[in-house]
């Protein structure tokens, strides 16, 4: 056992925690001091160590970010929508964020809805698409409630190829779609027809030939681990993953090459991957995914599992409460715009990418990324420092995903209620921007905050508990 | 003359109190200004504004976490002007502390980036301070809680906690320790030496540790406990603890008890574990019954703090064939010499008071240096001395603002340093007591603790000085000559430098006793006439 002895002698590091004067005498000594920027605490923020039926929750979250970590999520193949996600059927549309009705939904999420129907061949045009959910022909629901994720809009309807990957440790598995890169596309409620053609080509070419290449790679593509390299390439993998794409391209382009007849048809796939710097976002999201859900379930955690937003509402899910949703509206980014938009134009935040900060990197990761702070106008300083104020408010660090700028030091893991609501330090997140009509598209990008609202009701609710 | 309130509300904006001191003293500097206070929104801080003046509608509607800068001017553009400057004086201290340094805001956090961290000073307020204190034990830090307004029940708790994980809680409210010769808060510049001390009186761990090494003799280990130990609802758990460790350190020869009288029960736990060692261990109880302490071999009592660090040193100085008590009999010639000396220099000073002037007034920063002179000055003033922080409740001075015949003030007690920094870090509030009893015709001595070291004004010897020679020249033009007495508690290798500050004092005509018990004496004797 631990005895007052044993501090006898030994070199003194003194956490000065009130008073700037302590600090400075002490460290005037030549003595190692670690002043905290200390605030109080809002009124009424008590303590939670315990639940009420006595379930530490220390140690419960341990056991949440130690399931995190143990997840390898591979890339085991694609199939379509309808197929292969569980629940989903002929006239279901998915979406981003938490549970959202049509009258509520925001522009860009109406219009890949109405673009999604057309695709699908259920309507000719926008007016079709929007009275047949009208008359309340189409069933909508989370993405987040079968096991997918969408970005931005996170729209998924029946006809789509999606990614299918498997969390090896756990056996759980998550879906989510290709991505269609930047501009006008239909995840940022771009409609037209150059929309849907991509779309079509995307299903026609594209997937068929990614597929027929992933059946002939036994072992699929490791993509936990694909993550991790690429962050120590300069991606965090929400914001920016144009290094995570090239090395996707370099896993899967052998058999790519082997498995298809056609050199034009395998030029033009390979030219759309390395046009679209974010092709791998839609692959390091259902792997967050995929690492996350394993955690869901464990009674007593305050970490969240689950943060998504529909573009209206922001809504988080926390590891021992999987079913409940807490909301607050979506938030307004801080962001750069593409010429001729502004913030008048942007929608509120939108998609389900924030699964990247809840796995441990995206925002989470800025050190990782100091290229990112040209979106938000910032400097690679700044990125720092915003990675290291977010390990103020996770449980834990990741032993896989490492930040060469920090001494390799693991990434924030875990975003812990508590630590939220005693800190007042909201999670950071990096994002795209929609604009906020229907069938615009992308108008920049930017930072933000998540809503306090969403992290002071989890906390409330996790008192009661 | 009318005079304009202006208030300004920051929400949820925060600054620790001694910045946003400073920042109010910057404003009150301003032309026009007459008044100013920069203090977060709190109920106490409420009241203060109340009485100042200063409490606006806007301001009864803040909330604790609410910034409130407050100011009194003679014209509503003087009171602007001021509010404007607010912003950058405050913005002033952000940016250049900060640049560009991540600073965590939790325990755990600092922890993370910095797992080497084995000790925690918290000195945030008091209702936040448990919380802290409980974070840094559950990480494994020992703890000095500076935080005072920690209740019973949870010192208790931590205290226990503490215990059962071998880990120190030194605190609430513990203003010293010196840990492996590092001082935490108020602490001197100390060499390393066979002596550990426990202490459950700040400044008296200072003055005895300062003693001794004046006289060569350096320490192991200054422990302090927290003035609430050895009560009786907390039973003295940490300086039992921490006797126990000194006890087993090999380094450690001569262990050095010193605290208020504690409770009786108390009294027999430290005994029995004083006992428990062979190691001389000096005992001092300042103003308690010393009788039950001198019946154990291995124990030494002491009766003043000037007397404990006079025997742990001899104590010291003996080792290691120190038969106890042996040094007693030499001490006390010692001490009989040297108040001879003392009698007959307050002869000869006792001749420069006019018939008016009867009384004695200390004015301390330290409140076991104030406690120690009220003990001493217990056997040579005949009429009782009146305190805000007393020997006995029936001499309690019945405003703390106003000097009652012989009294003693505490100026570091609570009811002084609300809002406002200890009276060892900002010596405006004994610069106006001060003179306020120089104008007193009643006053015949005026006597000082000066406390330097770590923690303490960088130069506290240069500002009160110059208010001696005022106050001096103020007695003078009434045909007054004022006498002012005082000890310096520090060592020779503190930032100030006792040699420093003891000349600087001099030369504004204080005479600068050896220890606070010297001048203590010195100056009851001089009121006294009993020089002889």
């Amino acid at each position: 056992m631990a005895k007052i002895n044993d501090i006898f002698g030994k070199d003194l590091t003194v956490v000065n925690v009130g008073l700037a004067g302590m600090a400075k005498s002490v460290s005037d000594q030549g003595v190692k001091v670690v002043d905290l920027d200390w605030t109080p605490p809002k009124d009424g923020i008590p303590r939670l160590r315990a639940t009420r039926s006595g379930v530490s929750m220390d140690a419960a979250n341990q056991e949440v970010v130690s399931r995190i970590k143990r997840g390898q999520a591979v890339l085991v193949g694609m199939g379509i929508a309808r197929e292969v996600i569980p629940g989903m059927h002929d006239h279901m549309i998915l979406h981003a964020g938490p549970p959202i009705e049509w009258s509520r939904m925001c522009g860009p999420t109406r219009g890949a809805v109405m673009g999604a129907l057309i695709y699908e061949g259920l309507a000719l045009d926008e007016k079709e698409a929007a009275a047949l959910v009208e008359a309340g022909a189409i069933e909508f629901s989370p993405c987040h409630h079968h096991h997918a994720v969408g970005p931005m809009a996170g729209v998924v309807s029946p006809s789509m190829p999606v990614f299918i990957l498997e969390n090896k440790t756990f056996g759980n598995r998550a879906y989510c779609t290709q991505n269609e890169g930047l501009g006008k596309v239909l995840r940022y409620g771009g409609m037209g027809p150059e929309v849907y053609a991509r779309l079509k080509w995307m299903e026609t070419d594209l997937y068929p030939a990614l597929d027929r290449a992933l059946q002939t790679l036994p072992n699929g593509i490791d993509i936990k681990s694909l993550i991790a390299q690429a962050m120590h390439m300069g991606d965090e993998c929400h914001n920016r993953n144009r290094a995570a794409t090239s090395l996707f391209l370099r896993a899967i382009g052998p058999a790519l090459a082997r498995t298809n007849k056609d050199n034009e048809v395998l030029a033009r796939i390979i030219e759309f991957i390395d046009r679209n710097d974010h092709f791998f976002l839609n692959l390091s999201m259902p792997a967050g995914k995929a690492m996350l859900e394993a955690a869901e379930g464990v009674e007593g955690s305050t970490i969240v599992t689950v943060m998504a937003r529909n573009g209206t509402d922001f809504g988080i899910r926390l590891a021992s409460m999987p079913e409940r949703w807490f909301t607050a509206p979506a938030g307004k980014v801080q962001g750069l715009y593409f010429p001729q938009f502004t913030e008048k134009d942007a929608n509120p935040d939108i998609g389900d990418s924030t699964v990247t900060e809840t796995a441990g990197y995206g925002g989470m990761a800025m050190a990782a990324a100091p290229a990112i702070t040209q979106f938000v106008g910032g400097t690679p300083q700044m990125a720092t420092q915003n990675t290291l104020e977010m390990y103020e408010i996770t449980f834990g660090e990741h032993e896989n995903f490492t930040i060469p700028a920090l001494n390799f030091r693991g990434t924030p893991l875990g975003i812990d209620v508590r630590m939220v609501m005693e800190t007042g330090i909201l999670p950071q997140i990096n994002t795209g921007i929609a604009h906020k009509d229907p069938g615009v598209g992308m108008v920049g990008a930017g930072i933000l905050r998540a809503p306090e609202k969403c992290f002071s009701d989890a906390f409330e609710a996790l008192g009661k508990v | 003359m009318t005079m304009t309130v202006k208030t300004l509300i920051k929400p949820s904006e925060y600054h620790d109190s001694v910045s946003l001191m400073l920042t109010a003293r910057e404003l009150s500097k301003l032309d026009g200004v007459r008044d100013a206070a920069v203090v977060m929104a709190t109920e106490a801080n409420k009241s203060i504004l109340a009485e100042a003046g200063l409490l606006t509608d806007e301001v009864k509607s803040a909330t604790p976490n609410d910034l409130v800068i407050a100011v009194s001017s003679e014209s509503e553009s003087f009171a602007d002007a001021a509010l404007q400057k607010v912003e950058g004086l405050l913005k002033k201290k952000t940016t250049s502390g900060e640049a560009g340094v991540f600073q965590s805001k939790t325990i755990r956090g600092a922890l993370a980036s910095h797992p080497s961290a084995n000790v925690a000073v918290i000195s945030v307020a008091g209702r936040y301070a448990t919380d802290e204190a409980w974070d840094a034990l559950a990480h494994g830090l020992h703890v000095l809680l500076f935080s005072d307004n920690v209740s019973l029940e949870d010192e208790i708790a931590l205290k226990k906690y503490s215990r059962d994980h071998g880990l120190l809680l030194m605190g609430p409210g513990a203003g010293t320790t010196i840990l492996n010769n590092v001082a935490l808060g108020f602490a001197n510049a100390l060499p390393a030496g066979p002596v550990g001390i426990v202490s459950a009186a700040g400044t008296g761990l200072q003055e005895v540790s300062t003693l001794l090494a004046r006289r060569g003799v350096g320490i192991t280990q200054g422990i302090g406990t927290g003035g609430r130990d050895l009560k009786k609802e907390v039973g003295g758990i940490m300086m039992l603890e921490a006797i126990k460790a000194l006890q087993d350190d090999p380094t450690t020869a001569v262990l050095t008890l010193i605290s208020k009288p504690p409770a009786d029960e108390v009294v027999q736990l430290i005994l029995e574990q004083a006992s428990a060692s062979d190691k001389p261990t000096v005992i001092c109880f300042l103003g308690g019954n010393m009788d039950s302490v001198s019946k154990i071999p291995n124990v030494i009592p002491a009766r003043t703090l000037y007397e404990c660090a006079l025997l742990t040193a001899h104590g010291v100085q003996s080792l290691p064939t120190l038969v106890a008590k042996s040094g007693d009999f030499a001490v006390q010639t010692f001490l009989d010499a040297e108040n001879a000396s003392l009698k007959e220099q307050a002869n000869e000073l006792r001749k420069k008071l006019n018939p008016s002037q009867r009384y004695l007034r200390g004015l301390f920063s330290g409140g076991t240096l104030c406690y120690e002179a009220q003990v001493i000055w217990k056997d040579i003033l005949d009429n009782p001395v009146y305190s805000n922080a007393p020997l006995l409740n029936e001499s309690a001075l019945p405003d703390s603002t106003k000097s009652y015949q012989h009294t003693a003030v505490d100026l570091g007690e609570e009811e002084f340093t609300v809002g406002r920094p200890h009276p060892m870090i900002d010596n405006d509030l004994r610069i106006r007591r001060l003179l306020q009893e120089a104008r007193d015709p009643e006053t015949a001595v005026i006597m000082l603790d000066v406390v330097i070291g770590y923690g303490a004004h960088p130069d506290p010897a240069s500002e009160l000085g110059n208010t001696v020679e005022e106050a001096i020249r103020l007695g003078r033009s009434q045909k007054r000559d004022l006498i002012f007495v005082a000890s310096v508690t520090g060592t020779e290798d503190d930032p100030q430098s006792l040699s420093r500050t003891t000349s600087t004092l001099e030369r504004a005509g204080v005479i600068v006793c050896n220890s606070n018990s010297a001048a203590a004496r010195l100056s009851g004797l001089i009121v006294s006439g009993k020089g002889g």
